[in-house]
C-alpha cells in the first residue's frame, strides 16, 4: 500500500496547481490561428413565426464571413431525447423534432433562429443586431402555465401536439387501484400541493464551442464544455450532423462546473462544426451569461400533488403523487427520464411504505428546455416525500424522528424491493439519523430557541432524512425502461515501459478531481506512488468510449472499470512474472507492488515486471502477448444508494420574513469513501446549492414567456453570505455490495437532501411564533413571500 | 484601434484595443492572459477580479483605455518569485477551496485585497467582503476557511474535517 496518497487519504488535488496560477486551459482561453466568431440571433418572443429572414444588409456588413439560418438545417437531424417514454395508455411519447436554429417556429425567448459568423465577435455582434432587425418574427399566444398548457388545445407549442402533453405516465400503473384504495380507506390522509421551483444550473463557465475542419483529412475537431465528450460526439455523428464518428473529435477541456447543463448537445456545437466546414476556418462561440440563462437546460419545474395515508401512530400505509413536469419548449437529452426514472422510482424514499402511485404528465410550454440538474428527479422525490411527512407530524402531532425511525426499511430487510420498482443493496438509516441528531444536539434545541427568541428570532429545527438511487447503471435494466443508450464506462490502463502508468478514462471531470482521486485508487491496488499515475480524459480520440460524468456516477462506474482493468493488470503481470521466476502462475502472489513466489524470498518488482512486457528478451511470447495495457468497460448490476439525514436550523425575523440557515448538519452513506476531503467538498457543493434552491433562487417567466430572471441581478444565487459553515460526517458506511470498490457516489447528496430540511425548518420556525396557520410555504422561501405568510395569518 | 499599455505582474506590455475593449477582453485576447475569467455579463459574479494601481476592480467594468500607464495584477502574478505557490493560493489548495477553478482567480484576487486591508477578517467579515465572487462549487465552506488559514488563523474547529 503506498504510504501516502493511497484509498482513504486526502492529498491536495494536484489540478489545483494549475487553476490556482491561472494555467487552466477551459474552451474559451483557446486561441487559434485563423479563428472567427460565431453570434446566434436569438428570438425575443416567447412564440412566433418565422417569416422572412433577409440577410442582405447583414452579409454586406464589416467582417460578416457567413450567414446562417434553419433554412440551411432543415435537412439535418435533430437532437434526440435519449429516453423513450410511454403513456399510462401505452402509446410512445410525444418527440418533436429540436432543430439545429429554429425553422419555421421560435418557441421560448432565446430560441436561436440564425448566426453570423464574422472576423471577429464584435463584428458578428453587430451583424447579428441588424439581422435580427432584418427578421420578420409574427408573434404568437406564449404558452408559459403547465396546467393553462394542458386544458388548452388550441394553443400549441407544436402544431402536431394538440395538448402540449409530452406524456402521461404512470409508475407503477398496476399499483393505482390498490394506492387508491389505500388512500380511501385510510385512518389519516395528509395532503400536500408544492411546487419545486424551476432553477438555472449556472456553472461558472459559461458553454462555449470551437469548431474545426480539416480539408486535408476531412477531420472535425469539437471543442467544448462537454460532461461527456463521447455522448456528445455520438449525438453529432449518429443523430444531427451525420459526420461519422471516426471523423470527428470531441474534445472538452476544463470545464468549469456541470451539474448537468453541460451534458446535454445544444445547437451552437453543431453550429460551428458546420460553419468550420464552410469556412475552413475555426469558428468559436462562448456564451454570455443572458445565453446561458435563456439556453442552458434548466432544472426541476415540478407542482405535485402528493397525499400520505398512514396509521393515527404515522405508520405509512400509501403514497400517491400528481405532478405536472415541464419540459419547455424542446426535449432535452435526459428531459423525458429526469421526472420518470431518476424521479417516480424514489418516490419510496428509505421507507417501508406497502405501496406508492406516481402520475406524471410532462408539458411542452414556451420556455427553455428542462432536463437534470444536480440531482435531477431526485431532489423533487425527496422534497415531496420529505415535505409532506413533516405535515403529517404536524397534523397529528407526532415526533418527527419518531415517525422516522417507525418506517425505515432496516438493516435486516436488504436486498428490499420497492413498490416503485428499485432494489436497496445496502444501507442503515437509523445509524445515520442517530449520528445527525448527534451533531446536531438535538436536545439542546430547545435552549438555542431560547437564545434567538431573546434576539426576536423564531428558531427553527427540519429533519430530512432522504436516498437517491446514482450510478446510473444497468444497461439491460434501463433499456427495457426505454434508455437509448448504455450506461456503462470504461477504462484504459496503460502501464508504460518505465514503469508509471496512464489512466484513460471515460469519466470526466469538471471540478470532481478526478486526477487527484483516480489515482489514489490506481495506486493502492498496484502499491506505487501515486505521482506514478496521470489521468487522462476529456478527449475521444485518446479515451475509450464511455458515458462521462453525471449522476454521481464517476467512482462508481468509470472507478469500477479503472479497478477492473488494473485487475486485468495483475493478472497479466503474474503471467509474465510466473515466467520470470521459473514458477507455476497459480504460486504468484502481489503484494505491495511485488510479484513473488509464495513460500519464496524470489520476487520481482511491479517495474521489472513491466519492463519485461516491453522489452520481451524473457518473456512467454508463445502463450502472451507483449505490452501491460488493459481495457475494461464496467456495466453495473444496480444502481447504488447513498443515503443520509440531514438537520438544519434556522432563524426567521418575524419584523421581515428573512431566513437565515444558522446551522447544517449532514450524516452520510457513501460506502466506502476514497478521498474525504473531496467529499466533503462535494457535500459543501450540493448543499450550497440546495441551500439556494430553498432560500433564494426562482427562474421566473412572465405570462408573456418572458424569462424575468436572467442574470445575476435578478436570479439570486446564494453568495457567500447567505450560507453556514455545514458540518459532515459520513461515518455511518454501508459499503455497496455490487462494484468493486463498494461506493456509491456523493456528487448530488446534498442538493437532494437540503431542501425539504431548510423548508421544514422554516415552516417549524414559523409554527412555534404562532404563525400556526402556515403549513406550507413553496420555495424559495424570500423575505417577501414569508412575510406575505405571517400576515396572512 | 489604439495601442494601450499596461504593465502587467510587473512586465510593461502593449496592445491594439478599440474603444469598447474591456480591461478583462484585453488581459485575455490582447495580452493572453486567460486565467482571468469571464462568468457574467452585468459585473455580478467576479471572476475577472484584478488588481489595478492596488485596488480589487471586476475588469469587465473597466475599459481597457482606462488602465493606460496602470499597474495591473491578475492571478498570474500571484505566485511566489520561485514559481511556487503563494499564501494564498496555497491556503486555497490546502483547505480545498476550489472544485472545477473557474471562480478561482477572482476568488484569489478578492482574497488579497481584503487581507491587505484587513489582515486577520472574521468569518462575517469574510461572507460579506465575498459576497461580489460567486462560487457554485464549494458552497463557500471550503473559500471561507482557506481565507481565514491564508490570514493565520486556526480553522481546524470550523466543520468536521476528517481529512486533516
Amino acid at each position: 500500500m503506498p504510504k501516502d496518497g493511497g484509498i482513504g487519504a486526502s492529498p491536495k488535488r494536484r489540478e489545483d496547481i494549475r487553476f490556482l496560477t491561472g494555467e487552466g486551459v477551459y474552451t474559451d482561453d483557446i486561441q487559434l490561428q485563423g479563428q472567427c466568431f460565431a453570434y446566434f440571433v436569438r428570438s425575443t418572443v416567447a412564440h412566433g413565426t418565422i417569416g422572412t429572414i433577409d440577410t442582405a444588409a447583414t452579409e454586406a456588413m464589416p467582417g460578416v464571413l457567413a450567414v446562417f439560418t434553419g433554412e440551411d438545417f432543415k435537412d439535418v437531424g435533430g437532437n434526440p431525447a435519449g429516453w423513450l417514454i410511454n403513456s399510462r395508455d401505452g402509446t410512445p411519447m410525444r418527440e418533436p423534432k429540436r432543430p439545429v436554429l429554429a425553422h419555421g417556429k421560435v418557441r421560448h425567448v432565446g430560441d436561436a433562429y440564425a448566426a453570423v459568423i464574422a472576423e471577429t465577435y464584435a463584428q458578428a455582434k453587430d451583424a447579428a443586431e441588424q439581422l435580427a432587425a432584418d427578421s420578420e418574427i409574427e408573434d404568437l399566444p406564449a404558452i408559459v402555465d403547465m396546467a393553462a398548457a394542458v386544458a388548452n388545445a388550441d394553443n400549441r407549442v407544436h402544431d402536431e401536439i394538440p395538448d402540449n402533453l409530452c406524456f402521461d405516465w404512470g409508475w407503477v400503473e398496476d399499483n393505482r387501484a390498490a394506492v387508491d384504495e389505500a388512500i380511501k380507506n385510510a385512518p389519516h390522509v395528509t395532503t400536500l400541493e408544492l411546487v419545486n421551483n424551476r432553477l438555472v444550473p449556472n456553472a461558472m463557465e459559461p458553454r462555449a464551442s470551437i469548431g474545426e475542419y480539416f480539408p486535408g483529412t476531412g477531420d472535425y475537431k469539437l471543442t467544448t464544455t462537454s460532461q461527456n465528450p463521447h455522448l456528445h460526439r455520438l449525438l453529432i455523428s449518429a443523430f444531427v450532423m451525420g459526420i461519422p464518428e471516426n471523423k470527428l473529435t470531441v474534445v472538452a477541456p476544463d470545464v468549469g462546473g456541470g451539474f448537468g447543463s453541460k451534458i446535454y448537445h445544444y445547437g451552437e456545437e453543431a453550429l460551428v462544426l458546420a460553419a468550420a466546414k464552410k469556412l475552413k476556418r475555426p469558428v468559436r462561440w462562448t456564451a454570455e451569461r443572458s445565453e446561458s440563462f435563456l439556453t442552458d437546460a434548466h432544472g426541476r419545474d415540478h407542482v405535485t400533488k402528493i397525499e400520505l395515508a398512514c396509521e393515527e401512530d404515522g405508520t405509512f400505509i400509501a403514497f400517491r403523487t400528481e405532478t405536472l413536469a415541464n419540459v419547455g419548449a424542446y426535449l432535452s437529452n435526459f428531459a423525458t427520464a429526469t421526472p420518470t426514472f431518476l424521479h417516480g422510482t424514489l418516490m419510496a424514499g428509505p421507507y417501508k411504505v406497502p405501496n406508492v402511485y406516481v402520475n406524471l404528465k410532462t408539458v411542452f410550454t414556451n420556455t427553455a428546455p428542462v432536463d437534470a440538474y444536480r440531482g435531477a428527479g431526485r431532489p423533487e422525490a425527496t422534497y415531496s416525500l420529505e415535505r409532506v411527512i413533516d405535515k403529517m407530524c404536524r397534523e397529528l402531532e407526532l415526533d418527527p424522528f419518531e415517525v422516522r425511525r417507525k418506517n425505515f426499511i432496516t438493516p435486516d430487510m436488504f436486498p428490499y424491493t420497492t413498490p416503485v420498482g428499485l432494489v436497496y443493496d445496502t444501507g442503515d438509516y437509523n445509524a445515520t439519523l442517530d449520528k445527525a441528531m448527534e451533531m446536531a444536539d438535538v436536545d439542546g434545541f430547545e435552549d438555542r430557541r431560547a437564545e434567538s427568541a431573546a434576539r426576536g428570532k423564531l428558531r427553527g429545527m427540519g429533519l430530512s432524512t432522504w436516498i437517491e438511487a446514482c450510478g446510473i447503471a444497468p444497461s439491460n435494466l434501463v433499456g427495457v425502461l426505454g434508455s437509448r443508450v448504455g450506461l456503462y464506462d470504461a477504462a484504459t490502463v496503460r502501464v508504460n515501459a518505465t514503469g508509471n502508468i496512464s489512466v484513460m478514462t471515460g469519466a470526466h471531470s469538471h471540478g470532481q478531481g478526478h486526477e487527484t482521486v483516480f489515482p489514489q485508487i490506481v495506486a493502492e491496488k498496484l502499491g506505487i506512488d501515486p505521482a506514478s499515475v496521470e489521468i487522462v480524459h476529456g478527449d475521444t480520440s485518446k479515451i475509450p468510449f464511455g458515458m462521462g460524468s453525471y449522476g454521481s456516477r464517476s467512482l462508481a462506474v468509470a472507478g469500477s472499470a479503472m479497478n477492473n482493468a488494473v485487475d486485468k493488470i495483475i493478472a497479466k503481470g503474474k503471467k509474465i512474472a510466473a515466467h520470470m521466476l521459473e514458477a507455476s502462475e497459480d504460486d504468484i502472489t502481489f503484494e505491495d507492488g511485488n510479484f513473488a513466489v509464495a513460500g519464496t524470498d524470489k520476487s520481482l518488482s511491479f517495474g521489472e515486471v513491466a519492463f519485461s512486457a516491453y522489452v520481451p528478451h524473457n518473456y512467454p511470447l508463445e502463450t502472451l502477448e507483449p505490452g501491460l495495457e488493459e481495457t475494461s468497460f464496467y456495466d453495473p448490476g444496480n444502481f447504488t444508494y447513498p443515503a443520509g439525514a440531514y438537520l438544519c436550523e434556522v432563524e426567521v425575523c418575524p419584523e421581515t420574513g428573512k431566513v437565515d440557515v444558522v446551522a447544517f448538519y449532514c450524516a452520510d452513506d457513501f460506502g466506502n469513501v476514497m478521498n474525504p476531503l473531496i467529499v466533503e467538498g462535494q457535500v459543501h457543493g450540493g448543499v450550497g446549492q440546495g441551500i439556494g434552491q430553498a432560500l433564494c433562487e426562482q427562474t421566473t417567466y412572465d405570462a408573456d414567456g418572458q424569462l424575468l430572471s436572467a442574470s445575476y441581478m435578478d436570479y439570486a444565487m446564494p453568495r457567500a453570505d447567505d450560507v453556514p459553515f455545514y458540518q459532515v460526517d459520513y461515518s455511518c458506511n454501508t459499503p455497496c455490495t455490487h462494484n468493486p470498490l463498494g461506493v456509491k457516489g456523493c456528487g448530488e447528496a446534498g442538493a437532494i437532501g437540503s431542501p425539504p430540511a431548510v423548508i421544514n425548518a422554516v415552516v417549524d420556525a414559523l409554527n412555534s411564533g404562532g404563525f400556526t396557520h402556515i403549513t406550507h410555504i413553496d420555495m424559495p422561501v424570500t423575505p417577501s413571500r414569508v412575510w406575505t405568510a405571517m400576515q396572512a395569518q | 484601434m489604439s495601442k494601450v499599455t499596461i504593465t502587467v505582474n510587473g512586465r510593461e506590455m502593449s496592445g491594439e484595443a478599440e474603444g469598447r475593449t474591456l480591461l478583462v477582453s484585453f488581459l485575455r485576447e490582447a495580452l493572453g492572459l486567460t486565467g482571468t475569467h469571464v462568468g457574467c455579463d452585468t459585473s455580478q459574479c467576479g471572476a475577472c477580479v484584478v488588481h489595478v494601481d492596488g485596488k480589487a476592480v471586476k475588469s469587465c467594468t473597466m475599459l481597457a483605455m482606462e488602465a493606460e500607464g496602470a499597474e495591473v495584477t491578475t492571478v498570474e502574478g500571484m505566485a511566489d518569485a520561485d514559481g511556487s505557490l503563494g499564501v494564498i493560493q496555497q491556503a486555497f489548495q490546502d483547505h480545498h477551496g476550489l472544485q472545477c477553478g473557474f471562480c478561482t482567480p477572482g476568488m484569489v484576487m478578492s482574497t488579497a485585497a481584503l487581507l491587505k486591508d484587513n489582515p486577520t477578517p472574521s468569518e462575517a467579515e469574510i461572507r460579506a467582503y465575498l459576497d461580489g465572487n460567486i462560487c457554485r462549487c464549494t458552497g463557500y465552506h471550503n473559500i471561507v476557511r482557506a481565507v481565514m488559514a491564508a490570514s493565520g488563523q486556526d480553522v481546524s474547529g470550523l466543520g468536521v474535517v476528517a481529512a486533516e
